[in-house]
């Protein structure tokens, strides 16, 4: 039952984006990720930190949290906010659906990292949002 | 990100190089417009994504968004050797629809 924890918070820029996903990438090396499974990862961690950089703080830039959790070889990574959170969480998953239609976005974010993590969980309860994402790396056999 | 691109029988070949995110968005946005704009002679667009390191959904938005305006100009634009992520991405918003993969 090894556990390992790390919290950073930084401003909601574009610019942080590759830095967050390089951040999980390199806390989670200990349970020797594959190269697929840290691309994964890096992906919907910069899906839902987009999210806050697009979405979440349409007047002042804000802050975004990010915490992550390795517990033996499953990945727990929270990225919260503090912005205008989402009203209909049900929609926002929808495949396709975006509240910026004409800023050129597919609304495809919650999708993909609905289908790159094992698993989504999406809360908002009128101060932001939190997007809490889970995935198993799977046990590689010493010596292949 | 960088991008290059050469014409060769009438066909605009683009290759991305690196990072396709929210934050190089904006400049992958201005600089295919004009490469698109200033280009002359070229019929069809072939996008090489075999030197993109790292997409997310923004890229599809940013690709769609050329396309429709390569659409008013009767100019197809096809994909060729997307990493993994990119091809399970553009599968999963039916991007191939509009911008058909070619080997
Ligand atoms: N952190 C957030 N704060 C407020 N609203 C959000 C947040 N994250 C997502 N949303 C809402 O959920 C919708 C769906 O998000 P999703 O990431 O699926 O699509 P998108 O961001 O609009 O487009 P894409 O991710 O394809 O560029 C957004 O359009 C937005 O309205
Ligand atoms: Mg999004």
């Amino acid at each position: 039952m090894k556990k390992n924890s790390m919290e950073i918070k930084f401003k909601a820029l574009a610019e942080n984006e590759p830095f967050a996903r390089n951040v999980v990438a390199g806390f989670i090396l200990p349970l020797n990720p594959s190269l697929n499974e840290l691309d994964d990862i890096k992906t919907a961690v910069s899906e839902a930190i987009t999210n806050v950089v697009v979405h979440a703080y349409p007047q002042n830039t804000g802050y975004v949290t990010m915490k992550v959790t390795t517990q033996d070889n499953y990945v727990t990574i929270s990225i919260v906010d503090n912005g205008i959170g989402i009203q209909d969480i049900e929609r926002a998953l929808t495949p396709f659906y975006t509240s910026k239609p004409n800023e050129e976005r597919s609304g495809m974010g919650f999708t993909v990292m609905e289908s790159f993590m094992d698993k989504l969980e999406v809360i908002s309860n009128g101060s932001g949002v939190t997007v809490k994402m889970g995935k198993a790396i799977e046990k590689k056999v010493a010596g292949l | 990100m960088q991008i290059k691109s050469r014409i060769v029988n009438k066909t605009l070949y683009i290759l991305l190089s690196g990072e396709l995110d929210e934050y190089t968005a904006p400049n992958v946005r201005k600089t295919l417009d004009t490469m698109l704009e200033t280009e002359k002679g070229f019929i069809q667009i072939v996008l090489d994504l075999s030197e993109l390191t790292f997409m997310d959904s923004t890229g599809v938005g940013v690709l769609i968004g050329r396309y429709k305006k390569m659409r008013e100009k009767n100019k197809p634009i096809f994909i060729t050797n997307p990493s993994r992520n990119a091809e399970r991405i553009f599968k999963m918003s039916g991007l191939y629809e509009i911008m058909p993969k070619i080997v």
